[in-house]
């Protein structure tokens, strides 16, 4: 399908937007980490899963979302979250564990909780398909738009959770859509070396449900697929796999030395970055580098705003940690 | 039957008469789970409901216990009120990561925002020769990781009325019923579980225990089985003169620790009865929560009657050697 150019300009600007707010976290993480890299200190601590490389899939697939929509992510969400629409101030202030931040400070980044967009993110791999099965249940059993899109890596499919998620979605002809991020890595395992089969869209045969694999990062090829699925799961024909080839320029999380990684492959990465290419495509059909440069201007400055404020938030009081367990 | 008359009714019952109570009023409360449609529940306690309210929304799930209970949660934050069984406690070991990581935490980690009103009711419970991986009651490992309401019944009043508390709570409910309490005449049953049990809907709070018979000399303190050997023992001691209180927990989060503290102080004793093991456990809990809130009120050290840290045998003069029993309480309270 073709891409309308009114989307094509959100997916250039959003996928610009993580790009911008991840290296400026990036920056942030490492003050008070040097000379000695000590993940507890700085204004960012704990660990940081980036996502630059990866913005293609958020933005090739929550084009195609609204609020109403439920997504489940994972240990790295940031440009799923963006693309979904999360509050970026509060999701900002979340990760800064400010009380201003999406839980007060309780979740961090792995764990960001936006309701109003129907939007979650949780620590463990293919622990958020369990739960997009059960928004997407909900959603037919109150006949209730909406379709569930779980985002995984490509080390999450020889969990348990992912197998029993896609029967229980065949099974119940549920309206959710597996997305999984093939970056290749599972921290520092490669999928060769984990997964019998090199592609995993194969696996949806197993469970009765259309598969499909998409090469080369490709945010139209991404868009095209995704919207596929996704209008069939809203008309009720059910589940959908898609794989997506994409890639981390980045380590596992930051800290990570990355000599896993065969000789050249990091270096290789930049020239394959989905970024600058996807600016080139949009020139080529006759987006002027005026219009490119507003759009990335108003994503730097959404990005500058929503870190002062993350920046100018005060904690919780530490007693605060003794509330929220129950409802 | 009119709402004066008096109905005796098992667990089993009386938890399925709380969820069709709660189904008929609340569109967002369903169940789903191992056999709980045609079937009716392996334990009974969904039994007529399949007829009542149809697959849609008493949903037999495949045996994936680690996506049903994923979905329960996915749905309960979703605005809906799943009811989820979990066949045997037992079976915790497969879906566990679903149920303490995602249903107990995800209020705490979204600041509230996320509210996740979900029941898992599950069997607990041996005595009847199921082995060690059918037999557990694992009242400890729920109650000890926050996030989780628990609670266990030891009659059809109390599993009704918690029941209906428990779904209509915005918060998980861990449901665990006791096996041998069901009324499931196969299983061989308690009588004393078996009670009159009001047709109207109510609730019982959750967090409250209930002296279930009062005394001067000792408190036993216990929950679902050991409620009823902890009476069993009482009437043992009250032939030799020894007033033995008993209270029955009901709720072992949020625990009343008050009414506890409250009998010791009467009493000066305390026994803690315990179908789970031993160590790091129930009982432990309940002996810390009365010495560290007053020892002196202690006329004798403690003592508990609980399953012996092994896990549980098959043979059946094994297995009852090993069950708390009313005989194992009364030496307790000789040896104080």
């Amino acid at each position: 399908m073709a891409v309308p150019d009114e989307t094509k300009l959100w997916m250039y600007k959003t996928m610009f937007l993580s790009r911008r707010f991840e290296e400026t976290i990036e920056k942030i993480y490492l003050e008070g980490k040097t000379p000695a890299f000590n993940m507890a200190n700085g204004p960012i601590p704990g660990e940081m899963h980036l996502s630059n490389g990866q913005e293609p899939v958020a933005v090739g697939v929550c084009a195609h979302l609204n609020a109403e929509d439920v997504v489940t992510a994972t240990h790295r969400p940031h440009h799923q979250a963006i693309a979904k629409g999360v509050d970026l101030k509060r999701m900002t202030a979340e990760i800064f564990g400010k009380a201003t931040g999406l839980s007060g400070g309780r979740g961090g980044h792995m764990h960001l909780f936006d309701p109003a967009v129907n939007f979650a993110c949780s620590g463990i791999i293919a622990q958020g398909m369990g739960p997009a099965c059960g928004a997407a249940l909900s959603r037919k059993m109150q006949n209730k738009p909406g379709v569930a899109v779980s985002f995984i890596g490509e080390g999450a499919v020889n969990q348990g959770a992912f197998h029993e998620s896609l029967n229980l979605a065949a099974v119940w002809n549920l309206p959710v859509i597996f997305v999984v991020e093939d970056n290749a890595w599972g921290i520092s395992v490669s999928k060769k070396d984990s997964t019998a089969v090199a592609r995993n869209d194969v696996r949806a045969a197993a469970y009765d449900m259309p598969g499909y694999y998409i090469e080369n990062n490709d945010p139209i090829a991404i868009y095209d697929i995704a919207g596929e699925a996704i209008a069939r799961a809203r008309a009720g024909g059910g589940p959908s796999l898609i794989e997506i080839e994409t890639f981390r320029l980045a380590g596992h999380f930051m800290g990570d030395a990355e000599a896993y990684r065969p000789a050249g492959e990091k270096e290789s990465l930049g020239s394959r970055d989905p970024i600058p290419a996807f600016r080139a495509l949009l020139q080529s059909e006759g987006v002027t580098s005026t219009q490119l440069d507003e759009l990335e201007a108003s994503a730097e400055s959404e990005v500058a705003e929503a870190i002062s404020f993350a920046q100018d938030s005060d904690y919780a009081p530490v007693e605060d940690a003794l509330t929220h367990v129950f409802a | 039957m009119n709402d004066t008359n008096p109905r005796r009714l098992t667990i089993a019952r009386a938890m399925a008469e709380a969820v069709q109570q709660e189904m008929q009023q609340d569109p967002k409360v369903f169940v789903m789970g191992e056999d709980i449609g045609a079937l009716g529940g392996v334990f009974g306690n969904t039994r007529g409901l399949l007829e009542e309210f149809g697959g849609e929304r008493i949903r037999d799930t495949p045996i994936s216990e680690t996506a049903f209970i994923g979905a329960g949660v996915g749905a309960a934050q979703d605005g809906m009120r799943p009811i989820v069984e979990l066949m045997f406690v037992d079976f915790f070991g497969v879906c566990f990561d679903a149920i303490y990581n995602n249903m107990a935490k995800n209020n705490y980690f979204s600041g509230g925002n996320v509210k996740v009103p979900m029941v898992i009711m599950t069997s607990t419970g041996g005595g009847y020769s199921d082995g060690g991986q059918h037999s557990q009651c694992l009242y400890g490992i729920f109650a000890h990781l926050p996030g989780m309401k628990v609670v266990a019944p030891s009659n059809a009043y109390d599993a009704k009325g918690l029941m209906t508390a428990a779904i209509r709570d915005d918060s998980p409910v861990i449901f665990m019923y006791h096996k041998g309490l069901q009324g499931m005449g196969w299983l061989g049953t308690e009588a004393g579980a078996t009670v009159d049990t009001p047709k109207a809907s109510y609730e019982i709070e959750i967090g409250k225990a209930k002296v279930v018979r009062e005394g001067t000399d000792v408190t036993i303190v216990g929950l679902a089985m050991g409620v009823h050997n902890g009476l069993r023992a009482a009437d043992q001691l009250a032939a030799r003169g020894i007033s033995a209180e008993v209270i029955d927990l009901r709720s072992l989060v949020p625990l009343d620790r008050d009414t506890v503290i409250n009998s010791v102080r009467k009493t000066g004793r305390l026994i803690v009865v315990d179908e789970d093991y031993q160590s790091y456990g129930v009982s432990g809990e309940i002996i810390t929560s009365v010495v560290e809130h007053d020892y002196s009120i202690l006329r004798a050290a403690p003592k508990r009657v609980a399953y012996p840290d092994v896990p549980i045998p098959f043979a059946r003069p094994m297995e009852q050697f090993c069950l708390p029993n009313a005989e194992k309480i009364v030496a307790a309270y000789d040896a104080m």
